[in-house]
């Protein structure tokens, strides 16, 4: 179920790419690759980005006035465009950056389905909750290799997922003592 | 030698009116890291009793390298604890008269090493726990952190086949915990001695290779052996 893209991109890009973007560029202009360069470095890990996403990413920044073109320089090919933030730019990336994220309860809720239709089926929703307790582990044990082997960068990434699924770990083992009761619940 | 290094066969054990294990099994292999998990009260740190020869179960039976341990002696038992097995366990144990240094070499010391020799051999083993500056201290004025990692120098000083260790970082915070499980896994591996490691922490349990399961004093492997 869980893969470390899918973490990658809870982590980064499923927030929102034109905001990281954004942060990219307060700090200095940058041309869109080396933006692509950059983001892929520090965020990207598993899962660098299509330089169709780049692009397409920065037109509707500068569509919505968040970034403005600084330069145009040529180059050995096509000419070469420099991105600076605009003052909404700004005002943009800091309400992200102060805002809290709303917590997904995404895993727990499918899962709670296939344990409530396990019970309601008659099939063992303990296999099915060891099952994923399983998995669960071997993806834990999957990130604290790389943590081991990864600069600082990549074990706070590795930390956030491994805490994350440490979360749904304790929910699968709650539940797996509470399935009788439970059942007494959605059984008819 | 082939085989599995440590097998455990339909345990049973109570403690008086209360049965800890009810038909536990369990194997090892060499050089393998086994995490054992369960809820307070599953008959985990039980099992891990009987695996090490500290506690005689009811029935059922343990081989450690072909031997079975409820044919030996408590002496025989003291013996191979001695000279194969190290144990590292929530508190440390570390015994508090003494300096961390003599309590690395008192394994050594109780073999009939020389002191000399002992301490050379625990000097080497705190540095390679990074506590080289605890060594004069006694664990009464070392952190939670530093006294469990020279519990973890003191359980590899004898080079053992294998490592127990009962919630090793139970009593630490996360970084602490994590750096005591990085050097025991990581040391463990080197030396090729397996781990038998009692958690009920999943980001523990991680450093693992395998997961074991008690539940109602039963094991369940969730993740066979290769």
């Amino acid at each position: 179920m869980y893969t470390f893209g899918v973490y990658a991109m809870c982590i980064v890009p499923g927030m929102s790419i034109g905001q990281t973007f954004l942060g990219l560029l307060e700090a200095t202009p940058r041309h869109g690759y080396d933006i692509k360069r950059l983001y892929d470095e520090r965020f990207g890990h598993a899962r660098p980005l299509a330089y169709g996403q780049v692009y397409a990413t920065l037109s509707r920044l500068l569509r919505s006035g968040l970034v403005e073109v600084e330069a145009v320089e040529p180059g050995e090919g096509p000419e070469r465009k420099r991105y600076a933030i605009t003052e909404a730019g700004v005002t943009d990336v800091a309400g992200w950056l102060a805002r809290a994220e709303k917590p997904e309860p995404y895993l727990q809720s499918t899962l709670y389905t296939k344990v409530v239709l396990a019970l309601l089926t008659g099939r063992s929703a303990a296999d099915l909750l060891d099952v994923q307790r399983a998995e669960h582990l071997r993806m834990m044990r999957e990130l604290t290799r790389r943590k081991r082997d990864g600069d600082l960068a990549e074990q706070l990434i590795c930390d956030h997922a491994l805490f994350h699924l440490e979360a749904d770990l304790r929910w699968l083992e709650l539940t797996a003592a509470r399935l009788d009761e439970l059942a007494k619940t959605v059984l008819p | 030698m082939t085989g599995p290094l440590l097998v455990a066969e339909d345990l049973h054990r109570s403690f008086g009116p209360t049965r800890a294990l009810a038909g536990a099994s369990l194997r090892v292999d060499r050089g393998e890291v086994v995490a054992v998990m369960g809820s307070s009260g599953s008959g985990k740190s039980t099992l891990l009793h009987c695996l090490a020869g500290i506690v005689r179960p009811d029935s059922g039976r343990v081989r450690f390298a072909g031997r079975d341990l409820g044919a030996l002696t408590d002496s025989e038992r003291s013996a191979l604890r001695r000279a194969a097995f190290g144990f590292v366990f929530q508190f440390g144990q570390l015994v508090p008269e003494l300096t961390c240094l003599e309590n690395v070499a008192l394994p050594l010391r109780l073999d009939r090493l020389g002191r000399r020799e002992a301490e050379r051999r625990a000097a080497e083993w705190l540095d390679r726990l990074e506590v080289a500056e605890v060594a004069g201290k006694r664990p009464g004025e070392v952190s939670g952190g530093q006294g469990q990692r020279v519990a973890v120098a003191r359980a590899l000083v004898t080079r053992p086949q294998v490592v127990f260790a009962d919630e090793p970082t139970g009593a630490l915070d996360s970084l602490n915990g994590e750096r005591v499980m990085r050097l025991l896994t990581g040391a463990a591996r080197e030396t090729g001695a397996a781990v038998v490691l009692v958690t009920h922490e999943a980001r523990v349990a991680a450093y693992s290779d395998r997961e074991v399961v008690v539940r109602d004093g039963r094991t369940r492997d969730l993740e066979p052996a290769a």
